[in-house]
């Protein structure tokens, strides 16, 4: 075992079957990054182009068909091959058995699987890209029944996808039930476990839903079945509580990692015990619960009955208290703390602060009255980037910077990491707070073509685009010219068990299996602890 | 700078006071978030490697008082969205309805005495309104920002709208459901007029531009259609390629091939059949999308559009 061990898990093995075969969670988590980043990347490109456009009404740079793709390939490759694999397949992967005191997960072969799974998706899915879909990334029925393109394809590569949703989520909840070290309790569980295991039920609970409507899909455009098309005594509006009943969970399979990532990163940065452990663990999961709930409310305007839209009003606000707790939790964990504020920090104080905004403007969504009036404008737009980007995507980008050291045994500039949060932070908000504005004056979404009166907006939203993009092509250029060849394990004084190893890993992670005698979070003087 | 459109039916003031009131309480939660931070950032900033730090885990009391304040909140901004909703999404008795059509990409609308508009709403104001809605295709959704009021048309169920329009004037309709490539051009205008111009317009039997524009050149009148019933969504005059329909551009006096292999010289007779009866012959490489003209169109209308094709050359 002990010889095995000397290799980091970098180290052991060089070349393309070492990494395409392996089983090591580790460096799984490593592939998907790869692979969710690439695909970050050409959506990221979508996204820009599409805001270019936007610099005059009418044609600026494309046709408006090819505007229509361009968001359709943005917004699927975005959730799908990006944000839903996001932060629990790279992350999950590479930290829960380094956090819980395992040696991998606990059905490594599947781990494999899953991934090749996911490889597949995504060649169908960019084989699909021949005649692109002009759908939007709902696939709204009838439209996508008529549409020309190649809508069968995409539908087919995230049904694919799906299944390495649901074999990951499998594979987390097992591997937390069963190979937490001696010691560690329920109540001494990383948050991120937490979060992590919230996700896995979300996936497999959800994801089989959205196969389903997806087959459903491709049967009524290849055979003609006739479960959507009015014209056949299909029902239209079926498809879009199908289609939520899975994408609202999904929402939350894209945020909760990213919460459980803060969870982490404040206490470590302030010294201090994280505020609140219970709590911020059982709002996971009641908003995993409640997630299941409230579908609906992507539908206010959809010819839905009223009475089903006052319950999934009133549900849509009991989301949005386990939600508020666990900022103020985040918030208390500073307080009287040791606050260092890195790259890591900044990016989850972001995060705090955006996910904040992103979560107030839900409330104008929530509310039945208002929510007539901004359904499907740029104020969902702006709402939804908020929460996904301020949220989903500066978590990731926290947890990049914090976990570096451990996952590449190198160290990065920090001041150079602090001048892209810089650039990103600030083009994130020009970006999208004149969609607020915009959308509460009713400019809808999805418009290739604008009124005169909007174009002011639209160029200063499309300007912030061109800040993000920068500070993400300098945070990458960070990220591949490290400062130091080598980490020490524990270059925060972390006392979660992944930084009691050497960075980067030994490929077995742990040379003994560790026994857990206090709480992850165990910062701070005066503690009563039973030692 | 405003940031919400005119107020101009009885629904809107309501809507824009729970804006209010959800933004208010919003811009009080953030500032008080955002304080706090940056406040705990720069009192507690790390001074020496091993500052002592108190091992505060939680607070019983502190937890129930936010979770108290956002769950009272909470429920207040949902009563208050519940109770104007309910009051939107009720009828009333003396409703004046008016049957709307969505189809790709144009808005029809069918009043009761047998008058029927193109993209052009005409209601009296203050008088209760009930749209009563369907789409003959995809799913469309209409929107009048003027009036918050929203909701998608879907094919084989109505769906309903009701307003009442408080303000003289001409405020925009747009679809908010996408529908395809002439999703953003897919709108139109709500003309709500005094009542005694309403009835006089109800009571006129010709088109309106007819006697609007008595002293305009014909063609100039087809122009200006050409946006007003939506032929802009679709035919552009500039000749460039890839369009949902032809181009006009040097349309007039040229050979069509249509797609039974049959083939013809665009004449007035030629464009006027198309207008009406679009499908009958289908040009080569199109779908047959646009709607039929008939009766959507007065003659007078159609030789103006014609007149209009004829000057693109």
């Amino acid at each position: 075992m002990s010889t095995d061990n000397e290799k980091n898990y970098l180290e052991n093995g060089k070349g393309f079957s070492s990494w395409f075969f392996t089983t090591d969670h580790k460096r799984l988590g490593v592939m998907y990054l790869c692979g969710i980043g690439t695909f970050f990347i050409i959506a990221a490109i979508a996204s820009v182009l599409l805001r270019a456009e936007h610099l005059s009404p009418g044609r600026t740079i494309v046709d408006a068909h090819t505007y229509n793709v361009l968001f359709t390939l943005h917004g699927s490759m975005m959730v799908f091959l990006f944000i839903v694999p996001g932060v629990a397949a790279t992350f999950g992967n590479f930290l829960i058995p380094l956090m819980i005191g395992a040696r991998d997960v606990i059905f490594p072969k599947l781990n494999l699987y899953s991934f090749w799974i996911y490889c597949l998706g995504a060649v169908i899915f960019l084989f699909a890209l021949a005649a692109p879909a002009d759908t939007g990334w709902t696939f709204y029925t009838p439209y996508s029944i008529e549409s020309g393109t190649n809508v069968i394809l995409i539908t087919l590569g995230i049904f694919v996808l799906g299944f390495s949703s649901i074999l990951t989520g499998i594979n987390f909840i097992v591997t937390i039930h069963k190979l937490r070290a001696p010691g560690m309790t329920w109540d001494r569980l990383p948050l991120f476990c937490w979060a992590a295991y919230s996700t896995s039920i979300l996936q497999v609970l959800a994801t089989p839903v959205v196969a389903i409507t997806l087959v459903l899909l491709i049967g009524e455009r290849y055979w003609g079945l006739g479960f959507f098309d009015p014209a056949k005594g299909g029902d239209p509006v079926l498809f879009q509580h199908f289609f939520w009943f899975y994408s609202h969970p999904a929402v939350y399979i894209m945020i909760l990692p990213a919460m459980g990532i803060i969870s982490e990163i404040i206490p470590v940065f302030s010294r201090k015990p994280i505020f609140g452990y219970k709590s911020i663990a059982y709002s996971s999961l009641a908003i995993a619960l409640i997630s299941f709930l409230v579908w609906g409310h992507h539908m206010f305007t959809s010819g839905q009955s009223k009475l089903i839209n006052i319950i999934f009003s009133a549900i849509t606000f009991a989301v949005a208290i386990p939600t508020a707790i666990k900022v103020f939790n985040w918030l208390w964990t500073m307080y009287k703390g040791s606050i260092e504020l890195s790259a890591a920090m900044l990016y989850a104080l972001a995060f705090i602060f955006l996910f904040t905004i992103g979560g107030l403007t839900g409330l104008h969504l929530g509310a039945l009255a208002s929510t007539i009036h901004l359904h499907d404008t740029y104020f969902v737009v702006a709402h939804m980037h908020y929460v996904m980007i301020g949220g989903t995507l500066f978590g990731l980008f926290a947890a990049l910077h914090f976990w570096y050291p451990k996952m590449w045994g190198k160290m990065f500039d920090e001041f150079r990491a602090k001048i892209a949060f810089v650039f990103i932070f600030i083009g994130f908000n020009v970006t999208f707070f004149p969609q607020f504005i915009m959308g509460t004056l009713g400019m809808p979404r999805r418009y290739y073509n604008y009124d005169p009166e909007f174009t002011i907006f639209h160029q200063i939203s499309t300007a912030g685009t061109w800040l993000m993009a920068l500070g993400f092509i300098f945070m990458l250029y960070n990220f591949f010219r490290p400062i130091s060849k080598t980490a020490e394990a524990n270059p925060y004084k972390s006392k979660s068990l992944e930084w009691s190893i050497p960075s980067p890993p030994p490929t077995l992670n742990f040379d003994e299996i560790p026994t857990v005698t206090e709480s992850t979070y165990a910062y701070g003087n005066k503690i009563e602890r039973e030692t | 700078m405003t940031w919400l459109p005119p107020s101009a039916s009885t629904f809107a003031p309501n809507v824009d006071f729970v804006l209010m009131l959800i933004t208010v309480i919003s811009v009080i939660s953030c500032v008080l978030i955002s304080f706090l931070l940056i406040y705990f950032v720069i009192k507690y900033r790390r001074k020496t490697d091993d500052d002592p730090t108190p091992a505060i885990t939680h607070d019983s009391f502190l937890e129930t008082l936010w979770t108290i304040i956002p769950t009272i909140l909470c429920i207040v901004i949902f009563l208050y969205g519940y109770v104007y909703y309910d009051e939107y999404t009720t009828t009333p008795k003396n409703a004046y309805e008016i049957n709307v059509t969505g189809q790709s990409w144009i808005w029809t609308f069918d009043y009761s005495n047998g008058k029927k508009t193109l993209n052009e709403l005409y209601v009296p104001i203050n008088q209760p309104i009930r749209l009563v809605m369907q789409s003959k295709d995809v799913l469309h959704s209409f929107f009048v920002p003027a009036f918050r009021v929203k909701q998608d048309v879907v094919g084989g169920r109505y769906t309903f709208i009701n307003f009442t329009a408080t303000q003289e004037g001409v405020f925009k309709i747009y679809c908010t459901e996408y529908c395809g490539t002439g999703h953003s051009d897919m709108g139109g205008k709500v003309h709500v007029l005094s009542k005694d111009k309403y009835a006089a317009w109800q009571s006129d039997s010709g088109s309106k531009i007819v006697n609007a524009s008595a002293d305009i050149p014909l063609d100039q009148v087809g122009a200006e259609l050409r946006n007003s019933k939506g032929c802009v969504v679709c035919h552009n005059i500039d000749g460039a390629a890839g369009g949902t329909g032809p181009t006009w551009k040097g349309l007039f006096g040229k050979k069509r091939n249509f797609e039974d292999g049959s083939s013809t010289i665009a004449d007035e007779n030629y464009l006027r059949e198309s207008i009406e009866y679009p499908t009958e012959k289908m040009v080569k490489g199109y779908q047959p999308l646009m709607p039929a003209y008939k009766g959507l169109l007065a003659d007078y209308e159609i030789t103006a559009i014609i007149e209009y094709i004829k000057t693109l050359k």
